[in-house]
């Protein structure tokens, strides 16, 4: 598929609550090509930094509108989160393969796992999986999702109002089961049929190398979406290698989605 | 009047001088989607050794203040694979294609790059790259880390290859050294037509709440708007001493830093990190060099070049 660079407007920028914030853009071109999963490089700031673009997920798109979500963590996000609609932002994309439907999907369930951020590609992930509903023989999708605290549960709303069931997390007790969410997703696995599931995960490394072990010692098939550092995010400086069974592969171009048992991680 | 943009270095002729540095654009296939490839002076590729590299352990790639350190560590598939796989997409793109080329501490596999890649009419040029900071390219009994941080070995291995292919010859240098005029000059005493002036900058970064380095490898390369001072100053350190062409990179972000090299003494200019900001840049330099020159009626860019007006 085309990569495009554009410039895009930004018809909403704004503070969902704490340090998250949910930005949408319109590119009608980029959103009609964009599939679960997929990132866009976005150039944050002028000439007076930062230097590189900023790799933000795709977390659905609609019509020409393209949404993200993204924290507040440093001096890109602090400047993205400056920006104004009506402004013209610097994208390109879309970037990276996606999640994909392995051919034994048909029979099998969908287990999406996310923390924190990592809810952004897998609400879209859903959509997709919901609106291709009757060719495979899932009957509910199974959503676990993890945040540090109650009030940084992301689109808990969104998954439920696609008719998947969703399991809480919190680091804090807060809210659902207390401790982490591959605990709760272990816990849960024991009453289900690990040859009949695929997980779907996007999160921070710990939550991913935890689900990796667990889908290792269970046999489970997984997708896994990765982070790197990355400079150009389109596949040409090597910068954003992770190591797999087929040696380092680019996050940004054969990823940043995985097979978990292709991952040395 | 458009002004004359033509450049000759060695027995190559380019339509305009700006090019893509080594590295930093992949093998342009990554890029065929944004820019129009056509109108790039030449693609420089990524560096090939004899044998294919998987490349230094990540994460490779930090960002400091105007700049990036990288360490990848010359990953490529070798000259085999490149032969075979990247060469043939290269050549489709139209611009003159120069294959950078390094050894893996035995200067020795320069020869044997060179000779291989002799025969191949795709290939317009050679950029000798004994500068790379993430790899030992130096043999066993040299003292220095890089070839290009030692006249003597400089001079043995650009003559080596002189000796065996009579295609362009650019030597690419590091900034990594007490004096680049020496080096500059050792590499044109054994026959190269061109310098590409500099290589990445050492350097590092630290993650204070982890006291870890940011890069894998504690040490690399940076390169960005940071290191263009330095890349300018040398360039034209160079211009003053030594006779051959040179290529100059180092930070350059848009028309004005690319003019800067210019008037200090660079016959052409390479875009390296900021591909990877505005993949487009190159061509937007093109054009605004023209513009440029027509706005000061100078009629040809060689005239521009080594232009700088100072007191000393
Ligand atoms: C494929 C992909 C998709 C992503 N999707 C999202 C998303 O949907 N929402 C979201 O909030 N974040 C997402 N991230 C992480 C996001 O890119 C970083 O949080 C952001 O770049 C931080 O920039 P900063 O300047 O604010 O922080 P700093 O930490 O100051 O950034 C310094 C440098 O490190 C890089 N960096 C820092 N953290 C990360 C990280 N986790 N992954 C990759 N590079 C990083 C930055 O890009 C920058 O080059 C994604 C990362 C990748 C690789
Ligand atoms: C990610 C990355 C990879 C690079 N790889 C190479 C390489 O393989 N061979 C080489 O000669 N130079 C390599 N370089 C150096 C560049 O070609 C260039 O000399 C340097 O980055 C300075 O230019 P810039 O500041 O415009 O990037 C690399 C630079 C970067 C940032
Ligand atoms: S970020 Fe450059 S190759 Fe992936």
């Amino acid at each position: 598929m085309r990569i495009r660079q554009n410039r895009a407007e930004i018809l909403t920028n704004a503070k969902i609550c704490g340090k998250y914030h949910k930005l949408i853009i319109k590119d009608a071109k980029i959103s009609r090509n964009s599939r679960p999963g997929q990132f866009l490089m976005l150039k944050v700031g002028d000439s007076q930094g930062p230097l590189l673009r900023r790799p933000l997920s795709i977390h659905r798109v609609d019509k020409e509108k393209i949404e993200m979500l993204y924290e507040r963590i440093g001096p890109g996000t602090e400047i993205l989160a400056q920006r104004k609609a009506g402004e013209f932002l610097d994208v390109i994309g879309p970037l990276g393969n996606g999640f994909t439907l392995p051919p034994e999907s048909r029979e099998s369930e969908a287990v999406l796992l996310a923390g924190g951020m990592g809810v952004a590609p897998l609400v879209f992930w859903a959509q997709r999986l919901v609106a291709g509903k009757r060719k495979s023989a899932g009957d509910r999708i199974q959503v676990f999702i993890g945040a540090r605290t109650k009030e940084q549960i992301l689109c808990e709303k969104e998954f439920k109002k696609l008719g998947c069931d969703v399991k809480i997390a919190t680091d804090d007790g807060s809210a659902g089961f207390f401790g982490r969410v591959t605990g709760l997703l272990e816990a849960a696995l024991q009453t289900m049929d690990c040859q009949r599931i695929i997980v779907y995960a996007c999160g921070p490394q710990p939550m991913l190398r935890e689900l990796v072990r667990i889908c290792r010692k269970k046999l489970i098939s997984s997708q896994v979406s990765l982070e790197e550092h990355m400079a150009c995010g389109i596949g040409a400086c090597l910068g954003c290698v992770v190591n797999t069974i087929d040696g380092y592969k680019r996050v940004c171009k054969e990823g940043p989605v995985f097979e978990a048992k292709k991952l040395i991680y | 009047m458009t002004p004359d943009l033509k450049i000759k270095i060695g027995r190559t002729h380019f339509k305009n001088p700006v090019m893509v540095a080594s590295g930093t654009f992949g093998y342009a296939e990554e890029f065929a989607d944004l820019l129009d490839l056509k109108k790039l002076g030449a693609i420089v590729s990524k560096t090939i050794t004899v044998k294919p590299r998987q490349g230094n352990i990540p994460p490779r790639t930090c960002e400091t203040p105007a700049g990036l350190i990288n360490s990848i560590g010359l990953e490529n598939p070798g000259i085999d694979g490149f032969i075979e796989n990247k060469l043939p997409v290269l050549k489709k793109f139209g611009p003159p294609i120069i294959v950078s080329i390094a050894s893996e501490g035995d200067p020795g596999e320069f020869v044997i790059l060179a000779k291989r890649l002799d025969k191949l009419s795709a290939v317009t040029a050679l950029e000798i790259n004994i500068s790379c900071p993430n790899v030992k390219d130096a043999g066993k009994n040299l003292k220095t880390k890089l070839i290009s941080q030692d006249p003597k070995a400089t001079y043995a291995v650009v003559k080596a290859v002189r000796r065996v292919t009579g295609k362009t010859l650019i030597t690419k240098l590091s900034p990594n050294v007490t004096d680049i005029v020496e080096i500059a000059q050792a590499a044109q005493d054994a026959g190269s037509d061109a310098l590409a002036l500099i290589n990445t900058v050492q350097g590092m970064a630290i993650d204070i709440k982890t006291r870890q380095p940011k890069i894998a490898m504690v040490v690399g390369g940076l390169s960005g708007p940071a290191i263009r001072p330095i890349a300018l100053r040398m360039v034209w350190e160079v211009y003053r001493k030594v006779g051959i062409p040179i290529i100059g990179m180092g930070g350059i972000a848009d028309t004005e830093s690319a003019l800067e090299f210019f008037i200090a003494g660079a016959s052409a200019i390479s875009v390296g990190t900021q591909n990877f900001i505005d993949p487009g840049v190159s061509v937007k330099i093109v054009s605004g060099i023209s513009k440029y020159l027509q706005k000061n009626k100078i009629n040809s860019l060689k005239k521009l070049v080594g232009t700088l007006e100072c007191k000393i």
